[in-house]
This record gives structure tokens, C-alpha cells and sequence, in this order.
């Protein structure tokens, strides 16, 4: 959330987050913290003093990952169509118009392609604020030419997922996208190339049932939630409380789902620390 | 006989049936005449309901209790052959999924699916037919299994998905469903995945991926069932046949969206009403469908089992 500070001091809540950073103020939703929104910003996003990681896009993504924020975006022109005319309270067409004048994306991930500490990678990235996040067919075709790109420049692949799960409004085509991109894993990972799963907050439902847990390397932010269920449906499900940091990223960290949890900081060179030695630095065969 | 709220009609002409019948054994009538009227006017009216059913009549139907369940058609399509294997060598032995050996018509095959529950308690023991990471992880080892003594493998899908529970998620259930999707588009036998209900979600793609996905004719197969739907986008659960017709679930949708490779018909008025005729159907199909798929290499099926899943979608660009 962010804040601009009037003439008395007096905070009042802004929606012009693009404006220059000066003067703004980030309210840590967390530990209720204010700070100068610069701070925040030059933190990656990470509260100063909790270390809350804010949700970031696709774009901030690249900006934390790619050298002097460096990079090509790949098959931009990809576009979501409401081919099953969906309708619930409001028709997917409009849904997709929306989110589209709300976020200035065209779909719910990102590609690019470019260097981390000097390694050629390809990054796909989620927003979350496109739709939840949700992956529908523009997700998994993207992911899918991603790894086309991968295997045909031989580039390293990460994937950062921020996900509610599968697009109810494209049914069972978000539900086969699953099936798609695990498809197109077992191509990249018989070219011995290494693809790193970053899970970010949230990472929950198809999402988590396909790519995100397929990472030669799974890997997360600090308390992100992870999990293929929904807490609520967890919840009720078992008809009592769930434990305290119930499927956030320690809790999948002590159970033996991730590699390692890393802070937003320290994200592009802990990648760029293992591919390293995964590949750019390892002994041809 | 349990018939559902479409089938009222059936029921009515059913009825009257057995009362004539009673009648006429009772005052020694011969009532040959009226029943077999009656008789064809049941068919008639089976025709008329079951060719105009809507999308969540078909999941009423996927559902009805008197529908086989996994280990049924296992059981008469391997003709009493069938051994079953436990365990994912992990954690348990999860009863929600059943697998094993059988032979149809003296081809050995590893069989595995959902299995919902027979009776109260069974139900609960089989936590109707949603199966936990183990379900998923001992499907896989069969799998594996069938792979190495080059037996095709044919899985069974009927599941309202995958089991949403506190143990579940502490065991990796979205790990154990997106390692099987990856390892099934690796595997060199031929796959041939069947849903014969229910196919919700990730819970039932987690043994769907194969060189041929078919429904039966009253089965529905989608990302989320009408229910969950309707509470998601609705807020209530009121709109589930909205929903139901919006997700496009059925046989026919599927197959049109070229989602699925096949549909498998179902006796008049549905399997239930049925098992034995919609047990062959299921055998004869997959005999139909070995017979090709036993001909193509191991990279052939492979290559052709991935390059139909990269399909799947639509986008303008
Ligand atoms: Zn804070």
C-alpha cells in the first residue's frame, strides 16, 4: 500500500503508485511500519524492518533478477480469448478487458530473456494482479515457448510462480495446461538443461500440482503460502484450526518440498550461485 | 432402483409395470400384451430423457449410486484375473487408489484408479474415491512396474479430486500430482486413461495423462466441480447447473474442444442401469485401442503423447 504525504504530515492513501517515489511513503502491512517509499524500493520490496515480502509483478521481478534491469521479453504478443463464452456473474471477455486496463498485461506471466550476474537465463514470471494470477492457456503456451527458447539457445530456465491455481473460466483447457507445461519440462530436462522453481506468495492449487514443483531446484520466498489446497478448504475439510504457519514456505522447508528459502536480496545471486554450478561452470559431459 | 429427479417418468412406467405383472400373477391374467406396451413406452421415454440430457443431469448421472465403480470393471474385464498390488513403499497403502496386475483376453496390463466406497463405511475408508499423495505415489509405482515388464496401462478416473486434507498437504499432495503428470509423459508403455465418473480437477489428471483419454457417455471432466464452481464465482451454491453448462464437463464438449480422444457409449438410460453391457463397452475399447497403440514404438507414443497435450489451448496472437 502506498501513501502520499500531505502538506501536515497527515497520510492519506494514493492510488498513483507510478508517481516518482519521492515524497512516498510504503505502509508495511505487516508490522505497520512507515517508511520512505524509495527505502522500500531500493529493499526490493522487503520491509526494512520485518522483512515483509511485498507481492511484486513480473516486471519488479525482472528488475531484482536481470543485470542493470537488461532484458527481452519473448512472445509478448499473446493473447487470452474467451473461446467457451464463460459466463458467472460477469462474463470472462469482460474480465479479461478489465484486467487488462487494470494491470497493462496482457495474461497473468511474463517471459524474458536476459543476463543474471552475467549467465543468459530465461525467466517467466506470474502477476498476481492479473486474475489472481490464474494460469489459463496464455500461461501454459508461454511457459511452453519458453522452453522451446530454452532448449533451442540452451539457456537455463526459472520459473516464478504468484498463483491462485487454474483459471475456472477457461475449464478444462486451464486444467490440461497443467499437463502441457509438465510435458514440456520432461523435453527441457532431457536436454540437461536446469530449471529452478521459485515459489512466491501465493503458489496454491494447478499451479502447485504441475511446474512449480517440478524444479530440478524448488526454491521460496520466506512465508510464502505453498500448497495445493486452499487453507479454507483444508479448514474445512479437517473441521478445526489449522497449525500456525501451515503450508507457508518453512513449513514445506521442514516437510521436503523446497531446496532452500531465500530472501528477495538475495534471490538473483543465490540463482545465479547454483546455476553457476549446475551449468555455465560444471564439467562437460 | 434409485432414480434421480429426471428419471421420474421411467420410474412411473416402471411402476405400473410391476403392478400389472403382480396383478396378473396374483389373478392368473394373462397381461403379456400390456407389458411389453409397456415395455416399449419405458425404452421410448429412456430414448427421449437420456438424448436431451443437460450438462449437470449427466453429472447427477456420474454420480448415480448405482453406477460401477473401479474395482467392478476391473474385476469383469479381466475376468477374475486380477491381482491386487499395496502401498507407495513410503507412507501407506491408500485405499482411495487401487492398482494391480490383470489380463484382458490374455493380455497382462497394470490397472489403477479411484475407487469410491461400496457402503457407508467403506465410503469413509476410501474417502470417497479422493485419493492422498500415497494414492498418487503408488499409482506411479505400478506404473513404473508395468514400464519395466512391458505392460500397457489403463487407469480408471472416477474422483470429486484430490483429497483436501491437513496430512495431504503435509505430504506433498501437489509434488505427488505434478510428479506423476511429468513421469506419465516419460513413460514407454502405452497409457490408456478412462474417465467412468467423476473427473475433477488435478486430482484426476493425476492418472490422466495417456496416449488415449476417453469418458463413458455420462461422465463430465473439468478444473473444478459445478459445485465448487458456482461457491467460487457465485458466492453460493445455488448456480451449479449454470455452472455445470458453463464449464462445458460433458462427453461431447470435451470431445469437440478435442480435449479427449474418444467417448465410450453407455447402455440405454445409463451404466447404472446396466453394468454388464457397459463393462463390455469399456473392454472392447481398450482392446480396440491396444491393438493400435501396441504397434508404435516406445519414442512414437511418447513424442505423439506430448505433442497432443502442447495442443491444448487457444490464443490469439
Ligand atoms: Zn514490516
Amino acid at each position: 500500500m502506498w501513501f502520499k504525504r500531505n502538506k501536515d504530515g497527515i497520510l492519506t492513501s494514493t492510488a498513483e503508485k507510478k508517481e516518482t517515489p519521492e515524497g512516498l511513503w510504503y505502509k508495511c502491512p505487516a508490522c505497520k511500519e512507515i517508511m520512505p517509499a524509495e527505502d522500500h524500493l531500493e529493499n526490493l520490496w522487503v520491509c526494512k524492518s520485518c522483512q515483509y515480502h511485498e507481492r511484486i509483478g513480473s516486471e519488479e521481478y525482472f528488475h531484482v533478477l536481470f543485470d542493470n534491469n537488461k532484458y527481452k521479453k519473448l512472445d509478448e504478443k499473446i493473447k487470452p480469448v474467451d473461446f467457451l463464452n464463460f459466463k458467472d456473474t460477469k462474463p470472462y471477455a469482460n474480465r479479461l478487458k478489465d484486467a487488462t486496463e487494470n494491470t497493462n498485461l496482457l495474461d497473468a506471466l511474463q517471459t524474458a530473456v536476459g543476463k543474471i550476474n552475467g549467465m543468459e537465463m530465461v525467466v517467466a514470471c506470474m502477476d498476481f494482479s492479473f486474475i489472481g494470477g490464474s494460469m489459463g492457456t496464455v500461461v501454459g503456451e508461454k511457459i511452453s515457448r519458453a522452453i522451446d527458447y530454452c532448449i533451442k539457445y540452451k539457456k537455463p530456465f526459472i520459473i516464478i510462480s504468484k498463483s491462485g491455481g487454474a483459471r475456472m473460466m477457461e475449464s478444462a483447457f486451464s486444467l490440461m495446461q497443467m499437463a502441457k507445461t509438465s510435458a514440456k519440462l520432461t523435453l527441457l530436462s532431457e536436454a540437461e538443461l536446469p530449471y529452478i522453481s521459485v515459489c512466491t506468495d501465493p503458489t496454491t492449487g494447478g499451479v502447485t500440482a504441475s511446474f512449480a514443483m517440478l524444479g530440478d531446484l524448488n526454491i521460496a520466498e520466506p512465508n510464502a503460502l505453498i500448497g495445493f489446497a486452499g487453507p479454507r478448504v483444508v479448514k474445512e475439510t479437517i473441521k478445526t484450526d489449522l497449525p500456525d504457519g501451515f503450508q507457508r514456505s518453512e513449513f514445506l522447508l521442514e516437510k521436503g518440498f523446497l531446496d532452500f528459502i531465500v530472501e528477495r536480496k538475495q534471490l538473483k545471486d543465490k540463482i545465479a550461485a547454483v546455476v553457476d554450478m549446475m551449468y555455465y561452470s560444471r564439467k562437460k559431459k | 432402483m434409485i432414480y434421480l429427479d429426471f428419471e421420474k417418468p421411467i420410474q412411473e412406467l416402471e411402476e405400473e409395470m410391476n403392478r400389472i405383472r403382480e396383478v396378473g400373477e396374483k389373478n392368473q391374467v394373462d397381461v403379456s400384451t400390456a407389458i411389453s406396451d409397456l415395455e416399449k413406452k419405458i425404452i421410448e421415454k429412456k430414448k427421449q430423457i437420456y438424448e436431451s440430457l443437460t450438462a449437470w443431469q449427466k453429472v447427477q448421472i456420474s454420480r448415480h449410486p448405482d453406477r460401477p465403480y473401479t474395482l467392478a470393471y476391473i474385476d469383469y474385464i479381466t475376468d477374475g484375473s486380477f491381482i491386487e498390488l499395496h502401498g507407495d513403499r513410503n507412507v501407506a497403502d491408500d485405499k482411495a487408489m487401487v492398482g494391480g496386475m490383470g489380463k484382458i483376453d490374455g493380455i497382462p496390463v497394470m490397472l489403477i484408479g479411484q475407487q469410491k466406497g461400496i457402503n457407508t463405511k467403506m465410503r469413509q475408508i476410501r474417502r470417497f474415491g479422493m485419493a492422498n499423495p500415497e494414492g498418487y505415489r503408488k499409482a506411479l509405482r505400478l506404473m513404473r512396474l508395468a514400464e519395466k515388464f512391458n505392460m500397457p496401462i489403463i487407469t480408471l478416473i472416477d474422483t470429486p479430486g484430490a483429497y483436501p486434507g491437513l496430512e495431504a498437504e503435509e505430504r506433498g499432495q501437489g509434488e505427488a500430482i505434478a510428479r506423476n503428470l511429468y513421469e506419465m509423459f516419460r513413460i514407454k508403455v502405452p497409457i490408456i486413461c478412462i474417465i467412468i465418473g467423476e473427473g475433477a480437477s488435478g486430482g484426476a489428471l493425476g492418472i490422466g495423462i495417456g496416449d488415449r483419454v476417453l469418458m463413458l457417455e455420462n461422465t463430465w471432466y473439468s478444473v473444478i466441480s459445478p459445485e465448487s464452481c458456482s461457491s467460487i464465482l457465485w458466492r453460493n451454491w445455488d448456480h451449479k447447473e449454470e455452472a455445470a453448462e458453463a464449464l462445458k464437463l460433458t462427453a461431447d464438449d470435451m470431445l469437440k474442444n478435442k480435449l479427449i480422444d474418444g467417448i465410450i457409449p453407455e447402455p440405454l438410460g445409463g451404466v447404472h442401469n446396466n453394468h454388464e453391457e457397459g463393462f463390455l463397452n469399456v473392454k472392447r475399447e481398450i482392446l480396440s485401442q491396444l491393438s493400435t497403440l501396441q504397434k508404435l514404438s516406445a519414442e512414437k507414443l511418447i513424442s505423439k503423447r506430448i505433442e497432443k497435450f502442447e495442443k491444448m489451448g487457444v490464443y490469439h496472437e
